[in-house]
Formats: structure tokens, sequence, C-alpha cells
């Protein structure tokens, strides 16, 4: 589904203020995975999901989606296979724009967008549809504007927008870390019942230890820009957050980043 | 202020309103503030005239004025998008070599259309008497404009230009290419200056290369007054305002230039003045009240 070869990238090379941010990243991502990612503060996480969106290209290396490689494909483009939800909840959608309007905007992921009207009538009743399973109320406020919705509620629409369409690919980068504990563990409730009900392919980044042992059937630990653990199936089911710490000095020799480790 | 001077002014409303929707499509709705207007009004009523002048029917020189600030527009938001220079110095560039450009296209600073055909020439042939002719055609071509504007970005390419100003990143994580975008509106924003700038042409019987000076002043204030009499929560109501705003300002202006105090008159000239001490203070209003109300 997702292979990754040999991806390198360096931030402001060959400057005092270089960064190496992904240091030869081979992953192959089977259909279906759901895989979840930890790593410190910055261990290069964002930046891997960012070549993968396309935000910006790899110095090296080659993305393949798909069996289509996508490497020099801009961001627009690669939205026909992936769908993305950021961290800030300000991010995934337009707030001068209605509920059903975002929506409408979404359901075009990747496609053609020509003279027909923005929103259709007969999307309406999808939308208010797709909204009442969220449970929030948003079901009745279809023309409110998005910019009226809390951060989780904004949250929660931004997760409904991104999986519409089936994505190939679905990227979520601490999509609740900005939320509180309770809303964020709702989000978190729904992300799991949307990935499992379309079978997903999905990499989640998180902070906290404990939902990437508990979500998804696939872990990987980065670090430093090199991916230091990749445990899958069994392995990864009897996973303790015990286990994590342990496995990551054993790797590791030193204490790094114990705090972020730790959080949760 | 006399009952002509007052028509004269919703006349110039009307059709620098076309102008006005332009500025709002730049200015508000992308986000993009574009100087570009300076020059792309005068390069509507130099093609205009010219080809008037050249035997073409004057309907169809309105559309060749369009595509021609169409392509201004591209020309900027071109240099802005692929070229990452500054918008506003983008446009800049663009309007000053669009005065030499325009200069060009009249061989001449300017160009008369005294005895030439013109867009009044149906509606007199109508019977509508000649001193209405342009309040008419103005009125109907800035419904035409209005109307289309709305629909427009009503439709799925429109609720994309709306995300680009709103949110970019979001839009281009929904696949949408925002470079073509901004050049798509800022295009579509100079086509509809170089179309008012090409009307006010056949009024005024004359193109000329300075009458572009000011326009994106007075786009701007015709902008914010309209905002703060008339709102602006939807779209739609947004551009009628903004249409409605560029009437209210020239019948502003019209009324400044009809008082006296004393010996003292405004000229035409101190028009650009006045219009820019209106646009700072409704700038620095906001400031002002905020600071007034936090004491
Ligand atoms: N756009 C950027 N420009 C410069 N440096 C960046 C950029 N994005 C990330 N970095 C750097 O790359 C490294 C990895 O960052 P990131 O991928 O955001 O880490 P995280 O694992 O916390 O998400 C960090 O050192 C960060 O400072
Ligand atoms: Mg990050």
């Amino acid at each position: 589904m997702i292979s990754l070869e040999g991806i390198v990238k360096y931030f402001h090379k060959g400057s005092v203020n270089e960064v190496f941010a992904l240091d030869n990243i081979d992953l192959q991502i089977d259909e279906g995975d759901f895989v979840t990612v930890i790593g410190s503060n910055g261990a290069g996480k964002s930046t891997l999901l960012n070549c993968i969106a396309g935000v910006f290209f790899p110095d090296s290396g080659k993305i393949i989606i798909n069996q289509q490689d996508v490497t020099g494909w801009p961001e627009y483009k690669r939205a026909k296979l992936i769908s993305r939800v950021f961290q800030d909840p300000l991010l995934g959608t337009c707030p001068s724009a209605t509920i059903e309007q975002n929506m409408a905007l979404a359901s075009l992921r990747g496609k053609r967008r020509g003279l027909g009207r923005g929103v259709k009538g007969r999307d309406r009743d999808k939308f208010r549809e797709e909204l009442r399973h969220l449970g929030l109320g948003l079901d009745a406020r279809l023309l409110d504007k998005v910019g009226l919705l809390s951060g989780g509620q904004r949250q929660a629409l931004t997760m409904l927008m991104a999986t519409m369409l089936k994505p190939d690919v679905l990227l979520l980068d601490e999509h609740i870390a900005a939320l509180d504990p309770k809303t964020a563990n709702q989000i978190l409730q729904l992300t799991q019942e949307i990935i499992d009900q379309g079978k997903l392919t999905t990499l989640m980044i998180t902070h906290n230890m404990n939902h990437a042992i508990r979500f998804g059937n696939r872990l990987i630990m980065l670090h430093q820009g090199s991916i230091l653990l990749d445990l899958r199936g069994e392995e990864k089911a009897n996973l303790t957050v015990r286990d994590l710490l342990a496995e990551f000095y054993k790797t590791q020799g030193e204490e790094l980043a114990l705090d972020s480790l730790l959080l949760g | 202020m006399t009952w002509y001077a007052a028509l004269g002014a919703v006349e110039q409303g009307l059709v620098y309103g076309i102008m006005v929707i332009g500025v709002y499509l730049t200015f508000r709705i992308l986000d993009f503030p574009d100087l570009t207007v300076d020059g792309s009004l005068p390069l509507g009523a130099s093609i205009s005239a010219v080809a008037i002048t050249h035997g073409i029917n004057p309907y169809l020189s309105l559309v060749i004025a369009l595509a021609g600030g169409f392509l201004a527009g591209m020309v900027t938001a071109v240099l802005n998008t692929k070229f990452k220079i500054l918008h506003l110095l983008a446009s800049i560039l663009t309007m000053i070599a669009l005065y030499s450009i325009n200069i060009r296209i009249m061989s001449g600073p300017n160009v008369a259309l005294l005895g030439q055909k013109t867009v009044f020439d149906a509606v007199i042939r109508l019977g509508v008497p000649s001193h209405l002719a342009g309040l008419v055609i103005f009125a109907l071509f800035a419904l035409v404009v209005l109307t289309f504007i709305i629909w427009f970005l009503g439709s799925e390419i429109g609720q994309a230009i709306l995300a680009v100003g709103d949110n970019p990143q979001m839009i281009r994580s929904l696949g949408v290419n925002t470079h073509t975008i901004i050049i798509l509106g800022v295009g579509l924003s100079n086509g509809l200056v170089a179309l008012s700038g090409a009307l006010v042409a056949q009024n005024q019987g004359a193109a000329d290369v300075g009458m572009g000076i000011g326009t994106i002043v007075a786009g701007l204030a015709s902008v914010i007054i309209g905002e703060t009499l008339f709102g602006c929560t939807t779209i739609a109501r947004a551009f009628i305002a903004a249409l409605l705003g560029s009437v209210v300002y020239r019948l502003a202006i019209a009324l400044a230039l009809g008082l006296e105090f004393g010996g003292f008159r405004f000229n035409p000239s101190d028009l650009n003045l006045i219009t820019a001490v209106l646009v700072i203070s409704a700038l620095i209003a906001p400031n002002l009240k905020k600071r007034l109300i936090a004491r």
C-alpha cells in the first residue's frame, strides 16, 4: 500500500541551522494497517507524515502509494490518495464557511471542481445523516459557520470530512493533542470507529504511549529520524508501557526524552 | 447638491461599483491586496477606446477589455505564486508596466471617442433620454456582474476560491491547486476592473493614461463604507454592500466637492486626499474604539 524507500530529509541543508530530520527511512505499510507512531519531540514524526503528504519533497528516496510513484507529486495532487487531520483544530476547516459548505468542499477531495453548485440539495441529507452519527447535535446546524464551533466539534467535523471519501491513506498528526481529555477521548473513539468501519490504512502520531499501544495493529518508534522500533501483531498486542520504555533504553542506552515518553 | 450632480454620482457609483466588486474579490475574499487595478482600469479604457476607433463594435470592445484586464491580473498572480514576489510588490510592478503598455496601446497618453459609437447608442435608440442612458447601462452592467459573481462564488470552483482566502492549507490538502485559484481570482478581479474602465471611457468620451490613479484607494473606501453601512454576513450581502458602498462613496465625494466654507472649496484634484483620509480613519477607527473602551 505505502512504500517508503530510503527517505532522507534535511532542513536548511548546508547552512549552520542544518537539521537532519529523516535518516534513510525504509517502511512498508500494508493495506488496512493502522500504524501508531511515537517518538520524542523532534524525532521526525511530523516530517515523515509531511513527506508522505507532499508538503515538502524528500532530498532522496522514493514514495510509492497504491503502486504509484508519487515522489514528485505536489501536495494538492496527492490529495486524491491521502486525507489528513492536523493537531490544530483550526487547520482542518474553513471558519467563515458553513458546516455544509465545508463538507461539500471535502466531498470533492481530489476531484475536478466545476461550475456545479458548491452545495447540492441531494448532498444535504447525506451530510445531515453523517453528522447525526457524531452525536454532537451538528446535524441541526448545517448552516452555522464553522468558526462558531468548539475545538472538539471542529476536530470531529474534520475527522468526518477526512473520511467522507474513503482515502487510500489516512494521516493523523497528534490530532487529539490540543483537546481537553474528555473531548480527546471522544474523538479518539470516533477515530477508531471510522478506521474500523472503512478498514482505512492509517498512520497516527501520538505522544501518548498508552494510546499507541491500545490502538492499531502496528507501532513504530522514531528517534532522530530513524525507525527505532517496529512491532506488530502479537508482539504489539502484548506490549506494555514498561516494555516500551525498556525497549527504548536497550536500543538507545541513554536516558532520552523520558518526560515526553512518559506523558499519559 | 443639485439633482443633476446626484444623478451623476449614482451613475459613477454604479460603473465604478464593477471595479469595487473586483477589489472586494482580491482584497477581502482572496486576502490578496492588489494594486494592479490602478493600471488595469486605464488598460480597459484604452483597449476599448482604441478598439472602437478601429471600428470594432463597442460591446465587443468591452469583452476585449475584460480579457486584457484578466491577463494583467494573471501576470501579477503568477509573479506572486510562481516567483514568490510579495503580492503588493508584484502588483506594483504590473501596474507600472501597464502605464507604458497603455500609452503604447493608445499611441499616446489619451484617445478621444468624440462622435464614435458607444454602448449607450443602443438604449438611446430604444427611446431612453440621453442623460439617463449612462444610468440605465451602468445599472444593467453592475447588476449582471453582481449576479454573476454571487453565482460564481456559489459554484464548486467559487467555494474553492473562498477557501483559499480562508484556509489555504486545508484546501490544498483537499486537492486544490491554490496557485491556480489565485491566478484565476486575481485575473477575474482585474477583468472586472478593466470592464469598469472601459465603460467609464465610453461614458466620458475618452480614455486617459492617468485615469487609474487612486483606483485602489477609491475601491477600498467603497468596500469599507459598504461593509460598515450594509454588513457582510453572507457572500451575497457582502458584494451587494460593496456595490452600494461605491454609490455612497461617490455621493459623499459629490457632496464634499459642493461644500463651501467661507472662501474655501475642494477641487476635484483634492479627491485622492479626501479618500485617503477616509480610508485611514476607517482603518484606525476600530483600533481607537478598542483603546477608548479599554480605558
Ligand atoms: N519546516 C521546517 N523547517 C525547518 N526545520 C524543521 C521543519 N519541520 C521540522 N523541522 C525540524 O525537523 C526536526 C523534526 O521535526 P518534526 O518532524 O516536527 O518532529 P516531531 O517528531 O516532534 O513531529 C526537528 O528538529 C524540527 O525542528
Ligand atoms: Mg510533530
